[in-house]
């Protein structure tokens, strides 16, 4: 191919959904082998733009260009066929099947007996094996999708992607779920990508990677274009600033609380599950906030979800303001003035087909029971509103499905949910995951006002800013066990890597 | 999205207002063709026995509803029905009537029946709702399970060797009369169907164990999270289909005057159909009583509209099949995403 050409062009592109102009005149150059990203705050329009450019839709406006040439595409097949892939934030491989028929998935490599096709098992073997060659992937091609690791899954996905022969692969915030380690693996097939003349489109939210691994940059505000920029010439704050609009010197709130007496007491407690953490103890006081740390995999959502009894224990004991606790299940827990809010807010934390007004009282229903077991309407209603202006959740009313929210405001009404249960101890699991900039803010006021009023409150993050900025103190785990408690002064990225990754080769 | 609260729900165009109650629009409008084509539909009897029908109709359709948005499904409804309407009817037979079931039995106080229906269905239901919560057997399996053995059971139940199942007539009059008589020239079952409309309401939109199983149909995982309890719940929706279904079955044996082991065949395919014509997603979390009971209705006028314009009785089924699917897939619309 021409290095001339540009892989692809998309002219002045605008689309709009009933209500909200998701993109308005965005136009994107993007040259041959190069990695070029994509960001912008969620909401921004980067998927919309990139699902136009797959086929998924249609833009109300604009054209596109694929190598120099006119492109219309009715829908994913035709981007395949015209050398477009993408990969999807979400994975959905099919798990019962092996990794060979996932990647050829509709395109298996056929024997023609007459009418009759069969799949040549074969041959797809032979090429797969070659494809994963040529990737450096260490995959058996016939192992079921399912005993796969997410890194491993990713890997797959790019090699399917690979396999269109693809001169364009979209990559949508690959990293999300990937070891430092996986990263590097990922890049490394980033970059041969890139040398053999295709170009790679990148969305992600994660800052450091985007200057390591970007040529060009192209920065998205509320379905326009800021700007393209080449990444040498960026810095996180640049970034920061140009996809927000506005200077963030504060990234995170100042915090005034004062840790206090011992509310929770973790000692040697050990998973029912021998591949999970072990040997666990710790201390959390009044009014803290006590960061957990940790690469994925360290085992730290199973260990706060087993002390909120949702997981079985085989050792260890749990002392709550200073007595033995038996967790059983989230109802004890609730008993106990624990909280929980789950790192997967779609799968475990929101209901998203009914109100935002349900959504807000779940955990806490039986206290408006009134007269006949009938509940107090009224007064849920009034404690919703209150909830609502105290965190400030944009919402059009206390009817709306909490589906047609931002995360960012979903967020905060399953924290409304938990502080109507009064709780003392909260326990927060990533919470500002896929949440954007400025709703990520506010996230960190609530959570330190929270600690202000004596709230004591652990918080998991895989963002290490967020984790320096944040907490009095850090808990570092790697493999199941703790590796180190640091005090927030004293802690830094480099020394928070370094307990991380302790037990890794 | 942006400006807070603002909204006001009610207001809204006609079209709006359509979208929104496209179902009593529906039930309107199929209510005024048939009554302009062929007038005597318009009745004041014709439209009265409608309703009793539709009641006996409801109270099952509201027990399987409650079970839908649980994101279960219920298959033993229709045989849990006519059990419990074999029951019913076997303990009130005259005590001069010739072919009684049980030939030595005296006459019983009137609420045994109707106590024994309910209790052969609330039993039913438990032991389904066990099985989905404790086992953890998916609602489809389970209750087809049960269905299949509960006609085993009515039949074992009437089958007298030599003749083999009977059927049961000769019900006494007062047992009767809670399917056939009036109460202020009320018919007693629309007054029966509305009480329990209102119980079942109360119930859905009032309590904790409503919120409770429009979480856990909503999502299960977060439910849990919530501490809301999945088993009790779980077990309490099923009984309450039982519960409504004995009731059905015994209202169902005195509104006919007998019953048999056919009674009740597929009507829990009719219930779960009316609920899903009237907005109850199968996928769970979302359904109305009013949509329910609207749904039952547009079945059962479009039951009866089809005999009275005419329609024979293969086309009625093809036609009944074709309005449920182009009501769901209409109503689908909404959640799907637009391109």
């Amino acid at each position: 191919m021409n290095d001339s050409v540009l892989a692809v062009e998309m002219r002045g592109i605008s689309k709009e959904f009933p209500g909200v102009k998701a993109l308005d005149d965005v136009s994107l150059v993007v040259r041959p082998g190069t990695v070029h990203a994509l960001m912008g705050e969620n909401g921004a329009g980067k998927s919309t733009l990139m699902k136009c450019l797959f086929g998924i839709y249609r833009p109300d406006k604009g054209e596109i260009l694929v190598g120099g040439r006119k492109v219309s595409f009715p829908g994913a097949k035709q981007a395949l066929d015209s050398g477009i892939s993408m990969i999807h934030q979400e994975l959905h491989p099919i798990p019962h099947m092996s990794v060979m028929e996932n990647i050829w998935l509709g395109r298996y490599p056929v024997r023609n007996f007459g009418v009759i096709k069969l799949v040549n098992a074969s041959k797809m073997l032979r090429e797969t094996k070659a494809l994963f060659q040529d990737l450096r992937i260490e995959i058996d091609p016939r192992s079921p999708v399912r005993e796969l690791s997410v890194s491993k899954i990713q890997s797959m996905e790019m090699a399917k992607a690979v396999s269109y022969d693809a001169r364009v692969i979209i990559m949508e915030k690959p990293t999300s779920s990937l070891t430092e380690h996986e990263v590097i693996l990922l890049f490394e097939i980033i970059r041969k990508l890139k040398n053999e003349g295709r170009a790679v489109i990148y969305i992600s939210h994660k800052m450091e990677e985007i200057l390591e691994i970007a040529d060009e940059v192209t920065i998205m505000r509320d379905g326009r274009r800021v700007g393209t920029y080449p990444a040498r010439e960026l810095t996180t704050d640049l970034i920061i600033n140009r996809m927000v609009g506005r200077d963030l010197t504060h990234r995170f709130p100042p915090r005034s609380n004062v840790p206090g007496e011992v509310v929770l007491s973790i000692q040697e407690l050990t998973s029912a599950n021998p591949r999970s953490f072990r040997d666990v103890s710790f201390e959390l006081r009044k009014g803290e906030i006590l960061g957990l740390g940790g690469l994925v995999g360290a085992q730290r959502t199973e260990l706060v979800e087993s002390i909120f009894g949702l997981r079985a224990l085989k050792s260890g004991s749990i002392k709550i303001r200073g007595k033995e606790a038996r967790i059983q299940n989230s109802i004890q827990a609730k008993t106990q003035r624990l909280a929980l809010l789950t790192e997967d807010r779609r799968t475990t934390g929101i209901f998203p087909v009914l109100s935002v007004y349900d959504n807000t009282l779940i955990a806490n229903i039986s206290r408006y029971i009134g007269k006949f077991g009938l509940l107090r309407m009224r007064q849920g209603t009034g404690d919703v509103q209150k909830s609502i202006d105290l965190l400030r959740v944009k919402t059009p009313n206390q009817t709306t499905r909490i589906e047609s929210l931002s995360g960012g405001n979903q967020q905060k009404v399953i924290f409304a949910r938990w502080l109507l249960t009064e709780p003392d101890i909260l326990i927060l699991d990533e919470p500002t995951r896929g949440i954007d900039v400025g709703a990520k803010y506010e996230i960190y006021t609530i959570i330190a006002d929270l600690a202000q009023q004596g709230k004591s409150i652990i918080m998991i993050s895989s963002e290490m800013p967020e984790l320096l900025g944040m907490s009095d103190r850090i808990l570092v785990m790697c493999e199941g066990r703790l590796t180190g408690i640091l005090e927030g002064s004293k802690a830094s990225q480099e020394r928070i890597m370094e307990l991380a990754t302790q037990f890794m080769d | 999205m942006k400006n807070p609260a603002s909204g006001d729900p009610a207001r809204g165009t006609i079209g709006e207002f359509a979208s929104k109650n496209a179902i009593i629009l529906v039930l309107v409008g199929l209510i005024l063709v048939i009554g302009i084509v062929r007038p005597s539909f318009l009745n004041p009897e014709n439209l009265v026995n409608i309703l009793r029908i539709a009641s006996v109709r409801s109270i099952i359709a509201l027990g399987v509803g409650g079970i839908l948005i649980t994101r279960g499904t219920d298959l033993s409804a229709g045989r849990t029905v006519g059990f419990a309407a074999v029951i019913a009817a076997s303990l009130s037979q005259r005590s001069d009537y010739a072919s009684k079931l049980f030939q030595d039995l005296p006459q019983l106080p009137l609420l045994v029946p109707v106590l024994a229906a309910l209790g052969v269905g609330l039993l039913i239901g438990l032991l389904n709702g066990a099985i989905v919560a404790f086992l953890k057997v998916p609602p489809f399996i389970s209750t087809l399970g049960m269905m299949v053995a509960v006609y085993g059971a009515v039949s074992l139940y009437v089958d007298r060797p030599p003749r083999g199942a009977q059927p049961i007539g000769g019900l006494r009059e007062d047992f009767t009369n809670l399917g056939t008589g009036d109460t202020l020239s009320i018919p007693n079952l629309i007054l029966i169907a509305g009480f329990v409309t209102l119980v079942i309401w109360i119930l859905l939109n009032k309590t904790r164990f409503g919120k409770n199983i429009y979480a856990i149909g909503g999502n299960p995982e977060a439910a849990t999270v919530s501490g809301v309890s999945i088993w009790k719940n779980t077990l309490v929706v099923y009984a309450i289909g039982g519960l409504l279904y004995g009731l059905a079955g015994a209202l169902l044996a005195a509104r006919t005057g007998g019953a048999t082991n056919n009674y009740g065949n597929s009507y829990e395919l009719d219930a779960i159909a009316a609920a899903v014509i009237g907005g109850v997603s199968t996928s769970g979390g979302i359904g109305t009583v009013g949509g329910i009971l609207a749904g039952v209705l547009i079945f059962e006028v479009l039951n009866n509209g089809l005999v009275v314009l005419g329609v024979s009785a293969y086309w009625q089924q093809i036609v009944k099949g074709i309005i449920i699917v182009t009501a769901v897939a209409i109503d689908i619309q909404k959640y799907v995403r637009k391109r």
